[in-house]
């Protein structure tokens, strides 16, 4: 075990659950990543493989105990919005830049 | 009883999620996928939000607020990418099985 | 005089209240520090911001955020047991919702309500602002649905904002 096992019982239980079903989530959006078909659907995959990636550190920042991993998530949340609303530009327009 | 509605949030955070990612995968059209990603998904990472604020406040003088900031980001956000989202695959004609709004 | 000191008085506190939620402490040092930013960041960005946002009826908008949430709550069960059901069955539709809302505020917040809730999202506003094309997930009533977003979440919203003569 990683985590400082401060969690009971209940918790761990719940924790292991989560983590299985939002692996599988990062699973399916990489599947949906790489099958495409169009371009607009590789986008909503990133954006929602961004999203599936806050809930895992969120769920890691409670199995470990630490705040530390807030401040990531934070990012990410940030970071991917900018990304798809600047793939969307690109799109709709062919460049990002105005 | 905290430790139930701890659980009880982290494994319905954890369904909604895998639920909007599993609508991702098995949707049949562009639009329709849009659909469980900007929903659920929202909702399944605001419910593991609450329950890390929850969980960090609930140890001794300490208390933890900090997610909020996430959920009404990501509350604000989802709509706006889904909107850009919808606007650029219009834009490019996708394939979809409603009929297609005439551009006018 | 007062304007000129404190350009934006509603975004002062909220940035003030995000500085003290992203270093998740209370200290008095903390809300000074909130409170310098929350004054000097409008202060210096005000070209910036747009046109200011009245906002005519507060009451109303508290009852109208209650309504969303639970409507966004609902919505999210009736997603739900949409993607899990069969996915041949669904009936997705574009639906065309006029507009009767002019201000930049309202009809982005009615895009953002109508994305987050059951089943539609907001694909495109029409150049000139009248239409709202939404594309709904499952749906046999179309015209239903279009009259139910009118008088759920746009006759509020005109309320709030728009001065109703």
């Amino acid at each position: 075990m990683l985590g400082n096992a401060v969690q009971s019982e209940v918790i761990s239980v719940a924790l292991m659950i989560a983590f299985s079903m939002v692996s599988v989530a990062v699973a399916l959006s990489f599947w949906r990543l790489f099958r495409g078909p169009d371009r607009p659907d590789r986008i909503l995959a990133l954006d929602t493989l961004y999203i599936n990636t806050i809930a895992l550190l969120i769920l890691l920042g409670i199995y470990l105990d630490s705040a530390l991993y807030f401040e990531a998530a934070l990012l990410i949340a940030l970071m991917g919005f900018i990304g798809t609303v600047a793939l969307c530009k690109y799109l709709l327009r062919g460049d990002i830049v105005e | 009883m905290q430790e139930y509605i701890l659980a009880f949030l982290i494994v319905t955070g954890a369904s909604f999620t895998l639920v909007g990612s599993l609508g991702l995968a098995r949707l049949r059209d562009f639009y329709m996928r849009l659909h469980g990603p900007t929903k659920a998904t929202t909702l399944g990472v605001g419910c593991l939000l609450i329950a890390s604020a929850i969980y960090f406040s609930s140890k001794p003088d300490s208390f933890s607020m900090h997610e909020v900031l996430i959920t009404l980001f990501l509350f604000i956000t989802a709509p706006v990418s889904a909107h850009l989202l919808a606007k650029a695959a219009l834009h490019l004609k996708l394939r979809s099985i409603a009929k297609l709004p005439e551009q006018s | 005089m007062f304007k000129r000191l404190l350009p934006h008085p509603v975004l002062t506190p909220i940035l003030t209240i995000i500085w003290l939620l992203l270093t998740n402490s209370i200290a008095t040092g903390q809300l000074l520090l909130g409170l310098m930013l929350g004054w000097a960041i409008p202060f210096f960005t005000i070209r910036f911001w747009p046109d200011e946002v009245t906002i005519y009826q507060p009451i109303k908008l508290l009852q109208f955020s209650l309504v969303v949430l639970f409507d966004i709550l609902v919505a999210n069960f009736i997603v739900a047991r949409l993607i899990l059901g069969n996915p041949d069955r669904l009936s997705p539709t574009f639906i065309i919702v006029p507009l009767d809302i002019k201000s930049d505020i309202a009809i982005s917040l009615l895009a953002n309500i109508i994305s987050l809730t059951p089943g539609t999202v907001s694909s495109l506003l029409i150049e000139d602002r009248t239409q709202l094309v939404v594309h709904a997930l499952d749906t046999d009533n179309a015209d239903a649905l279009i009259a139910s977003i009118k008088t759920r979440y746009e006759a509020p919203l005109k309320e709030i904002f728009e001065h109703v003569g």
